[in-house]
């Protein structure tokens, strides 16, 4: 049986029950009051992740920690299609370059949203210019893919676990004072995300309405 | 420059920190009306502010020595002070006192809105399905059925009662969806405090409190108090279950457009369902209000 201990407001616990909920894969929830209470980082909490950070996920016996590995591992474990981890190498290589963006978004976008919503010691600015600066990139790709006929962040015809571990953060940017406005590519990426079947809300994230119907 | 709030707001108490999340002997620094606070914790527990000078978040700090303190009041879990003249009292919420409630602060969360436009969302029946979908409301059951509005001369607050709704899950106590009466109370210009039927038990009432900071013009922060009946939660779950609906709640809040709250009636179109904001709007007119909002054009 697999366990998360998750706190509702976190884009990094969301990553999981996004995917949990796509592979339709059934778990439960210890949650973790992250805001006010810290318990991420109380001994109990340590002694599942030393590092003291959101999400940690048990299955049966074995505790996982870092919700990039944690997608690979759901993936990899769960995804009989085998679509949403590609075992190709290059593909992998591919899937594993964006969970290092993800984690970028994370110390950017997520950081500016700790700042101004959570009273969270960060530099604005710098959080903000830095998401900036990739939503840019993602843009450009994104636009690039589209021309190509590629709708998803990787090569494949479908999504993969980096459409889901760059997805949150993206989406609660707004909350950090960073707007999309600018990156149309990135914003119909979005809705693609959002029209994924099996997807699921967070609080902050509504669902994308239909699609265009030519 | 900012413009000085209104003597009313001035002298008002405002919320700045729930208690016991102020650390003992390190400074926290916040916004207050466009003014810079430090504050922190004595040894005996009890919260010290200040105006900030050069003070930085995490410095080390000796209560005592603080010697130009404004004024501070404890209540229902949080620290308020005041940037002018103080009334003697806070508002009351007598519920918070009965020993079998849980009673806890729910986080304090920035937004970018001004502090009026929060307690006008938290005062809106007709979002639920919408925003709150499958929690506090779900389609078909949109309507927001006729409900009481006054203003109380002898307590100065704004009131609604009557205010009837149907939710699949009011709280974390609830097992199923029932029709839930709530009133609200408007009892500050910037905070309010509802009480809603409680699924544990049918002759008493959660109370749900927002107060909101006034950081700037534009931006608060909402300061969320439950005082529960409920015997099985957590305080991590009933925590969670607040911090759900707040924070699909502030997207919603930060895309308000203009961020201040208009006050001329001829601003924005209410519909019948805004009856409690429309007298919201009012009362803070007719108290002088000037701070958050859009005044009348006189």
């Amino acid at each position: 049986m697999i366990t998360l201990y998750d706190f509702e407001l976190s884009g990094n616990c969301y990553k999981l029950r996004l995917l949990m909920s796509i592979l339709n894969l059934p778990y439960d929830i210890v949650p973790v009051d992250f805001f006010p209470g810290r318990q991420h980082k109380a001994d109990w909490f340590l002694r599942l992740n030393p590092f003291g950070q959101l999400p940690v996920l048990k299955d049966d016996d074995l505790v996982l920690s870092d919700s990039g590995a944690i997608l690979a591992y759901l993936a990899k474990k769960y995804d009989t299609s085998g679509l949403w981890f590609p075992d190709d190498p290059a593909i992998t290589a591919e899937v594993l370059r964006w969970h290092a963006v993800a984690d970028d978004i994370t110390s950017t976008s997520s950081a500016a949203r700790l700042a101004l919503g959570y009273d969270y010691n960060f530099n604005i600015e710098k959080s903000q210019r830095g998401a900036h600066r990739i939503f840019r990139l993602m843009d450009e790709h994104l636009w690039f893919g589209e021309k190509a006929g590629r709708d998803w962040l990787c090569s494949p015809a479908h999504p993969t676990t980096a459409d889901i571990a760059c997805f949150p953060y993206v989406m609660l940017s707004e909350e950090g004072g960073i707007s999309r406005q600018d990156y149309p590519a990135l914003r119909r990426w979005t809705d693609r995300v959002r029209r994924i079947p099996g997807f699921t809300v967070m609080s902050g994230i509504f669902p994308a309405g239909p699609a265009k119907v030519d | 420059m900012p413009q000085a709030p209104d003597p009313i707001t001035r002298n008002l108490w405002h919320v700045v920190a729930a208690t016991d999340e102020l650390p003992i002997g390190l400074v926290e620094t916040t916004l207050l009306l466009d003014t810079r606070l430090a504050l922190t914790r004595g040894s005996d527990g009890e919260p010290v502010v200040w105006l900030r000078t050069d003070e930085e978040n995490g410095d080390e700090i000796d209560a005592d020595s603080v010697l130009e303190r404004l004024p501070v009041r404890t209540a229902y879990g949080y620290t308020w002070t005041c940037l002018g003249t103080p009334d003697a009292e806070l508002f009351p919420i007598p519920e918070f006192a009965e020993p079998d409630r849980v009673n806890m602060s729910c986080g304090s969360i920035g937004i970018h809105v001004s502090a009026p436009r929060a307690v006008e969302n938290f005062l809106d029946m007709g979002h639920f399905p919408y925003v709150h979908t499958d929690i506090l409301g779900s389609e078909p059951h949109t309507e927001v059925k006729e409900y009481d509005v006054e203003v109380s001369e002898e307590r100065d607050e704004v009131l609604a009662t009557k205010c009837r709704f149907i939710q699949p899950m009011a709280a974390k106590s609830a097992v199923g969806a029932m029709e839930v009466e709530y009133v609200y109370r408007v009892p500050h210009p910037f905070c309010s405090v509802l009480y809603k039927s409680c699924p544990e038990d049918e002759t008493r009432r959660d109370v749900i409190g927002i107060f909101l900071q006034p950081m700037t013009e534009e931006r608060c922060r909402a300061h969320l108090l439950q005082s529960m009946i409920d015997s099985t939660s957590t305080i991590t779950d009933l925590r969670r279950f607040q911090q759900t609906i707040f924070g699909q709640d502030k997207p919603i809040l930060e895309n308000q457009y203009p961020k201040k709250l208009p006050l001329d009636p001829r601003s924005e179109t209410p519909i019948r369902a805004d009856k409690s904001a429309i007298a919201y709007r009012r009362w803070l007119s007719q108290k002088g209000i000037t701070y958050g909002v859009i005044p009348q054009a006189s």
